[in-house]
């Protein structure tokens, strides 16, 4: 039973993965480039050990966000708000981490902490509305992206906490003191950002914590029914309220690579855009940590190896149309296997009751 | 069964795998010919705008010599300054030199892989932060080109009352605002600028946002503007055509934009467009490299140079008019006026 339900697992992405490849493979035919040769010089360069390099970072980040999203979905919450909230914990993060001086481990505690609470704390207005107001997160969620980029705006001004270097258009805070930066690996030219092991971290917590404690059974049954649990004493407007802010929290962490392993500031030169990965990633990994890290893998590899594409006149969005289509036709695969494994249970029950009917009518 | 499956499974993941290492045999050949590499900004080369400005001022060197070849990239918002440092080594790998790096985000990526390519010449457009032997910093004196065209607007309003359409709030966009409202006030102090900006970091959305460029200058149309400049990209597009549609001037940056295709319906109400020439630095930067001069340095582009002008497309702009923006010009290269680039010190 457990095999079978590992195989029908692998089925459903392998499926989407195969679909996407047949899309690309017509949309760059259609091109009159040549599919085998752009697919085979992707392979080569998103295997380039120094690019492998920079995957793993990125696969970090949208690692995290991808947990971060997984933790909603459980509760059958769309946490929209990533973006925003990883931005508000990255830079209070960089403020904090840059206005202090404390000990070396202190520090970079402090500044994970800051940029979790900050995080945390941003989710949590979309939290109160939707159990308080019954305002519905996604909503709520967006507008919130907004409101902290401008927000982020405001207090970035080199008049307040920003700064501009001479000659410089980039704003950005004040630079994080080495006693506040994470190390990093040194290994094939390149450097693996240190919060690679807090992605791990933050894996097995999320494993231990919705399988193994009371908390994530209430989670599990308030997102499978809110009022099933409610009723059996669950509650329920409470959970949602906790899982949005550690959703949130989550959130925090994913510019934490980025802000204490490479630039040490927050400036308008950060990313964005990592609601919807998150997004796609968790249900990409059907929101189970190790599922979560092979989409996010995939994810940054495309994203990494694509960027060869651009050098052969093959626009780089092409790799955005292959993510769409896993996305899609892994959601169509999924559906598709859950309707197979019904019809099998089905068939298995019509087995055995019309065998006990058949036998009810011959005694 | 289902074990025979997941067998079957297995093999063909060994292949794949296998074939998988065969592949990664394969790397790209060296370019023995010159390579020219662009990396472009959010929007890369079709949005009209400095990215666009970037490749035209590199075409005319391509088309003159054949042998040349051009690979561009361009960046993505999700990018971190560690992908784009990557983006960068992959155009130095496949042997571009002189490479032209659009946009001030690309600084501190620059920063770290010009160090780890000491003898490939970089350009580096909107930015002179970066300080190194083999850099060449492209800048633009934006708030003069601004502060002519803000002459324009003044010259030209009835209602006293003009319009600025900034795409995103950067100190970059600011500086276009703080010199077309020094040159409005240049021309008569109690002219009312009314400002306005798409939207802010890190939704760089606001430079290619026509809806939201046609609400925004249709609003200041509304309430007595009769002039708007738009710095905002290809979200100047909306302005446009909020301007046909409701017979007011707008007027254009960058480039002529009265000459684009897409703007053809709209271009009889395009009053003049702010120049900056980024074709001219890239182009100058390139052929300086390609020609083994050393290039490294500041190079500035202001109103002296001409790398900022405005345009007198349409002929909406008067030989009267003309003589005026001409003779705030000659004050400007003289030294007498100094254009703010602070939109509060305007």
């Amino acid at each position: 039973m457990k095999r079978n339900r590992l195989f029908w697992g692998a089925v459903a992405p392998i499926a989407a993965i195969l679909t996407s490849l047949f899309l690309m493979y017509i949309i760059l035919s259609l091109r009159g480039a040549d599919p085998f040769a752009l697919f085979k010089l992707m392979v080569s360069y998103g295997f380039d050990p120094r690019n492998l390099v920079s995957e793993t970072n990125l696969t970090v980040s949208y690692y995290l966000a991808g947990v971060a999203a997984a933790i909603g979905f459980k509760m059958l919450l769309f946490n929209i708000g990533i973006d925003g909230q990883y931005r508000m914990g990255a830079f209070f993060g960089a403020v904090v981490g840059a206005a202090v001086n404390l000990p070396p481990i202190l520090h970079v505690l402090l500044i994970i902490i800051v940029a979790m609470v900050a995080a945390g704390a941003w989710a949590s207005i979309a939290g109160y509305l939707k159990v308080r107001r019954g305002v519905s997160e996604v909503i709520s969620n967006i507008m919130l992206n907004f409101i902290a980029a401008a927000i982020i705006a405001f207090l970035l001004s080199p008049k307040l906490l920003g700064s501009l270097p001479e000659g410089s258009q980039n704003v950005q805070t004040k630079p994080i003191p080495a006693s506040g930066q994470m190390p990093t690996i040194k290994i094939f030219d390149g450097e693996v950002y240190s919060v690679f092991f807090l992605a791990i971290f933050v894996g097995i917590a999320y494993w231990i914590m919705l399988n193994k404690t009371v908390f994530g059974f209430n989670l599990r049954a308030t997102g499978l029914s809110f009022r099933a649990a409610r009723s059996s004493g669950v509650n329920a407007p409470g959970m949602i309220f906790i899982t949005t802010c550690i959703s949130g929290a989550i959130a925090g962490l994913v510019g934490i690579g980025t802000l204490l392993s490479d630039t040490h500031s927050y400036s308008m030169a950060f990313p964005s855009g990592f609601a919807f990965t998150g997004l796609s990633l968790a249900i990409l990994g059907r929101n189970h940590p190790v599922g979560i890290f092979f989409a996010a893998f995939l994810w940054s590899f495309l994203e990494r190896a694509g960027q060869v594409l651009e050098f052969e006149g093959i626009p780089p969005e092409i790799v955005i149309v292959m993510q769409g289509t896993i996305v899609l036709s892994i959601v169509i695969a999924y559906e598709v296997v859950a309707r197979i494994n019904l019809r099998q249970q089905q068939k298995a029950v019509g087995k055995v009751s019309s065998e006990v009917l058949s036998e009810a009518e011959s005694k | 069964m289902q074990n025979k499956t997941l067998r079957k499974l297995g093999a063909a993941t060994v292949t794949a795998a296998l074939a998988l290492t065969g592949f990664i045999a394969a790397a790209p050949a060296q370019a023995a010919t010159k390579t020219i590499g662009i990396a472009y900004s959010l929007g890369g080369r079709d949005v009209p705008g400095f990215n666009q400005l970037a490749y035209i001022g590199v075409k005319p060197l391509l088309d003159k010599n054949k042998s040349i070849k051009l690979i561009e990239s361009q960046d993505n918002p999700t990018a971190t300054d560690d992908q784009r440092a990557e983006r960068l080594r992959l155009m130095a790998g496949r042997g571009a030199n002189p490479i032209v790096v659009v946009g001030f985000t690309y600084a501190a990526a620059l920063g770290k892989v010009a160090k780890e390519f000491p003898k490939i010449q970089w350009g580096i457009v909107d930015d002179s932060s970066v300080k190194a032997a083999n850099v060449q910093s492209i800048v633009f004196k934006e708030e003069e080109g601004s502060y002519l065209v803000g002459v324009a607007a003044a010259l030209s309003s009835k209602t006293k009352s003009v319009g600025f359409i900034g795409g995103v709030n950067t100190p970059l966009i600011l500086k276009f605002e703080a010199g077309y409202i020094a040159g409005v006030h240049s021309v008569d102090k109690t002219i009312a600028v009314k400002s306005t900006y798409i939207s802010n970091f890190p939704d760089f959305s606001g430079f290619n946002d026509p809806a939201k460029g046609y609400e925004a200058a249709k609003g200041m149309y509304e309430n007595g503007a009769d002039v708007v400049y738009a710095a905002a990209g290809g979200t100047g597009t909306g302005m446009h055509k909020a301007a046909s549609e409701l017979g007011k001037w707008s007027i254009g940056v960058d480039a002529d934009e009265a000459t684009y295709p897409a703007h053809a319906a709209y271009k009889k109400t395009i009053l003049t467009s702010m120049l900056k020439r980024v074709d001219l630095g890239t182009r100058a930067f390139v052929a300086d490299a390609l020609a083994g001069k050393k290039t490294a340095g500041v190079k500035t582009w202001g109103s002296k140079q001409g790398g900022v002008g405005y345009t007198t497309t349409g002929g909406y702009i008067t030989k009267a008019v003309a003589a005026k923006i001409d003779a705030a010009q000659k004050k400007i290269a003289s030294g007498a006026v100094v254009v703010p680039t602070d939109p509060t010190k305007a």
